[in-house]
């Protein structure tokens, strides 16, 4: 399908396909090393349970919002990139945790190529923890 | 009217923090997209990156004696709220420019606003820091606002 008719055929309503995430220990770790994240409740599970009072190791926020991204990203491929995106922290998740990214076309302007996606990351009881709204745009010349 | 919020500390708005320099890798690009999960293969090898990277980029790189016994580096551009307990923050970034293995990029933070709210239970301060990336030409490559709450 051609960008310009792609555009055309979205329409608000429409889903992305969802992806599930299942992040343990040791993608948590190369998480945070790769950012130099040295904030114990990643790593240290004494600590964010007895200190902290978590239920276990906290999945870091930004990495929600890299998987946010993603969906984004594979969903557009290469007809268009993305211009924007917000999303929020609402609810902490932990390793050993399954959480879903996913999202719907809220808008589109099929003369600017511009689309609106409702975005979020759902836990196992199918909560909302991180929503967001992103923006791309379509090469549409 | 602002009961937490005293006229000192909102003096602080516009207060910002030296511009920052960082050289960006493929290393460390290939680093970032393994440990993110990506699927796309321009980001695994390392060819541009990811519309998150700049997070690991630009993360604070403190001394050891730097991080609070809790491992966390305290951020030298806020000033001390009456509340501390930080509750779930938002982030929003525009994109201008993607971001390729050799750019060398420039971030500048700046604390834009701070501000009060009353919560179902009590009073929350809200903060926001907005990021600036160029890159040397002083062309945009994104902005981000990451917006915090203490309770």
């Amino acid at each position: 399908m051609s960008k310009l008719a792609r555009i055309k055929s979205i329409k608000p309503g429409d889903v992305l396909p969802e992806r599930e995430f299942e992040p343990d220990n040791v993608q948590l770790f190369l998480y945070n090393s790769a950012l130099w994240n040295a904030h114990r409740i990643h790593f240290d599970h004494p600590y964010a349970t007895e200190v902290e009072g978590y239920p276990g190791l906290v999945i870091a926020g930004p990495l929600l919002g890299d998987w946010l991204t993603q969906s984004v990203i594979e969903w557009l491929g290469d007809d268009g990139k993305l211009a924007s995106i917000e999303y929020s922290n609402r609810q902490a998740s932990y390793i050993g945790e399954t959480l879903r990214s996913g999202g719907k076309v809220l808008s589109s302007e099929q003369d600017t190529g511009t689309v609106e996606l409702e975005m979020y990351i759902k836990n196992e009881a199918d909560e909302v923890i991180t929503p967001g709204v992103a923006v791309v745009r379509f090469a549409v010349t | 009217m602002s009961k937490l919020l005293t006229s000192d500390l909102l003096a602080n708005i516009g207060r910002s923090a030296p511009p920052r320099e960082e050289l960006v890798t493929r290393r460390d690009i290939r680093k970032y997209s393994v440990a993110t999960d990506q699927r796309l293969e321009k980001f695994l090898a390392g060819d541009e990156a990811p519309p998150m990277f700049h997070v690991a980029l630009f993360w604070d790189v403190v001394e050891l004696n730097e991080l609070t016994p809790d491992g966390v580096s305290v951020d030298s551009l806020l000033p001390k709220f009456p509340l501390e307990r930080a509750m779930a923050g938002g982030l929003r970034i525009d994109y201008h420019k993607a971001i390729y293995p050799g750019d060398v990029l420039v971030s500048t933070r700046v604390l834009t606003d701070i501000y009060e709210k009353q919560g179902s239970q009590g009073p929350l301060i809200f903060y926001e820091v907005t990021m600036e990336v160029e890159n040397p030409s002083g062309e945009p490559v994104l902005t981000q606002k990451t917006t915090r709450i203490l309770r």
